[in-house]
């Protein structure tokens, strides 16, 4: 079992423009915690907080802290680069490299972290591909370019990427909005069969997607361009979607706006 | 009303095609005139040029003023050590730069390596060479072919820089987010994944600079001034084919104009063989990256 994420007080900018104001939060280990909310209401910054990814736009920081454990991923003497060994991502749009082949794509983080057993990054590659769901299907292609599979696959293999090096916790920002059904509801089953073995925060705009594969969800909002983006409620997903406390919650759960 | 309507339309649409075609016809016309200068000076430079190209033309030296046969080989010979040497030294400088401007550089230090690049990009090069004439040539006590060298790099660096830095742009960023998001430190990130993903583009850059290097006389004239026979000591002066050309082009002596016609087409051949090369290259690396 993984450890969560302790989110205490985090607050993000771009610029002088704070996009997100002092966000409490609590990420519980081995559960799916799903972030809803409408466009713009910082739900991808937040989550890009989770492992220190929002700092590498330009202008772009961070105040705050994400405990991981007893270890505050904003302390000054943690290294973003380590904290990124534990907590993994998973993009929006497929990202395979398109250099390498759908074996060394699985294994690339392996490898660029100086892991170079052969026999052992065979055994990892498969064990991450089984974990994605895409190792039935690309187990006699993987000498094949990353760049050559649809989408669908391409994404499936991100998130064998993602999980080849063991991190504790998968952030998800709208793994499947780019992909068609069928792929949609392979990733899905995925991320429900990960569930215990590893942490998972997905950012998704589609809230049935939430109900059925988080425990725990978080609707975010922001109220007006002038002010920062906060976290409005954060409770068990069958909670939130039937009987939700703040009203801003409900308009937005029933379809009243967003 | 469609009893009416019909001839006047068909009328108007014949016209309208026939103008089309005009206009059609002028833009090749056009395009075709664009290709004249071209094919002529090919065709020109092929059939003066290609008599004198034999064995010997490769693998002799000059000829002494007024006698027939001879050829360019120390020429070959020069060109190759000049720019070789210059492009050892401008490849790894230009793709530093490009990836430091690409990848690292956001502050006022980037704006004026760039602004600096944009200048040097548009140096003369007559200027490049009195430079190092005055700065290397000058300090060592003789003209040679690593003074060449670096009157190049002067004119490569900033080539390979510039479209180096455009091929590193052209990098999605998804890939630098993918790799750094699996807790790759940045340098390896660039190293091993933005610069593969590059690889092709950046080989088209170096083509595309070394093509360049092939063809300068005003900096190689000042700097590495010529020699009648084979040298391999970069520190000794050096021929180069445009300086060989340059000088037998305006001799009195028949043999040597006719061997200038040679190295015009050998040179020629080398840049038309780098730029088809580059631009096969870059075509490749844009389906890939499309």
């Amino acid at each position: 079992m993984s450890d969560g994420l302790d989110i205490v007080g985090l607050s993000a900018w771009y610029g002088t423009d704070r996009v997100l104001a002092d966000v409490q939060m609590e990420i519980r280990p081995g559960q799916v915690t799903a972030i809803i909310g409408p466009s713009g209401c910082g739900k991808s910054t937040l989550l890009r907080c989770l492992n220190r990814m929002h700092e590498e736009l330009p202008n772009a920081r961070a105040t705050g802290s994400v405990m991981f454990g007893d270890w505050d991923l904003y302390a000054p003497d943690s290294d973003p680069t380590d904290v990124r060994l534990h907590i993994g991502m998973v993009f929006q749009r497929p990202n395979p490299f398109p250099t390498m082949t759908v074996f060394e794509n699985v294994v690339a983080g392996l490898k660029l972290r100086g892991h170079y057993d052969r026999v052992n990054l065979k055994e990892r590659a498969e064990q991450a591909m089984r974990q994605a769901g895409v190792w039935d299907e690309l187990k006699d292609r993987l000498n094949k370019p990353g760049g050559r599979l649809s989408g669908g696959q391409q994404q499936r293999l991100c998130i064998a990427r993602a999980l080849a090096v063991e991190p504790q916790v998968l952030l998800m920002d709208e793994p499947a909005s780019a992909l068609d059904p069928i792929s949609t509801q392979l990733v899905e089953d995925t991320i429900v069969q990960l569930k215990n073995e590893v942490t998972i925060v997905i950012v998704t705009h589609n809230m049935q997607q939430a109900a059925r594969i988080s425990d725990r969800t978080a609707f975010m909002l922001r109220e007006s361009a002038e002010r920062p983006a906060a976290l409005i409620e954060i409770d068990d997903t069958r909670q939130m979607f039937t009987k939700p406390i703040d009203k801003r919650t409900e308009a937005y759960i029933t379809g009243r706006f967003g | 009303m469609s009893e009416l309507r019909p001839p006047t339309r068909l009328k108007s649409v014949a016209l309208r095609k026939a103008k089309s075609a005009a206009f059609t016809g002028l833009l090749w016309l056009t395009g075709a005139i664009a290709m004249v200068p071209l094919v002529l000076i090919i065709g020109y430079v092929l059939i003066k040029g290609t008599p004198v190209m034999s064995g010997a033309f490769f693998t002799q030296t000059a000829p002494p003023p007024g006698m027939p046969g001879g050829g360019m080989a120390q020429a070959f010979m020069g060109t190759g050590l000049i720019v070789g040497i210059g492009t050892l030294f401008s490849v790894p400088l230009g793709v530093l730069t490009a990836v430091y401007l690409s990848e690292y550089g956001r502050g006022r230090l980037a704006t004026v390596v760039r602004f600096v690049a944009e200048i040097l990009l548009s140096t003369p090069s007559i200027v490049a060479g009195a430079f190092i004439w005055a700065v290397v040539v000058t300090t060592m006590h003789s003209f040679s072919a690593i003074a060449g060298s670096i009157a190049l790099t002067v004119l490569m660096w900033p080539i390979i820089t510039r479209a180096t830095e455009e091929t590193l742009r052209l990098v999605p960023n998804d890939l630098r987010e993918a790799a750094l998001a699996l807790g790759v430190p940045r340098w390896k990130m660039v190293l091993r994944i933005v610069i593969p993903t590059a690889g092709s583009g950046i080989l088209t850059a170096v083509m595309l600079a070394v093509a360049r290097g092939f063809g300068e006389t005003a900096p190689i004239l000042l700097t590495s001034l010529g020699n009648d026979f084979i040298n391999t000591n970069p520190l000794q002066p050096t021929d180069a084919v445009p300086l060989r050309i340059y000088n037998y082009a305006q001799s009195a002596f028949t043999q040597w104009q006719s061997l200038a016609w040679g190295g015009a087409v050998s040179l020629l051949a080398a840049v038309l063989v780098l730029s088809i090369g580059a631009r096969i290259l870059s075509d490749r690396q844009q389906r890939r990256l499309g």
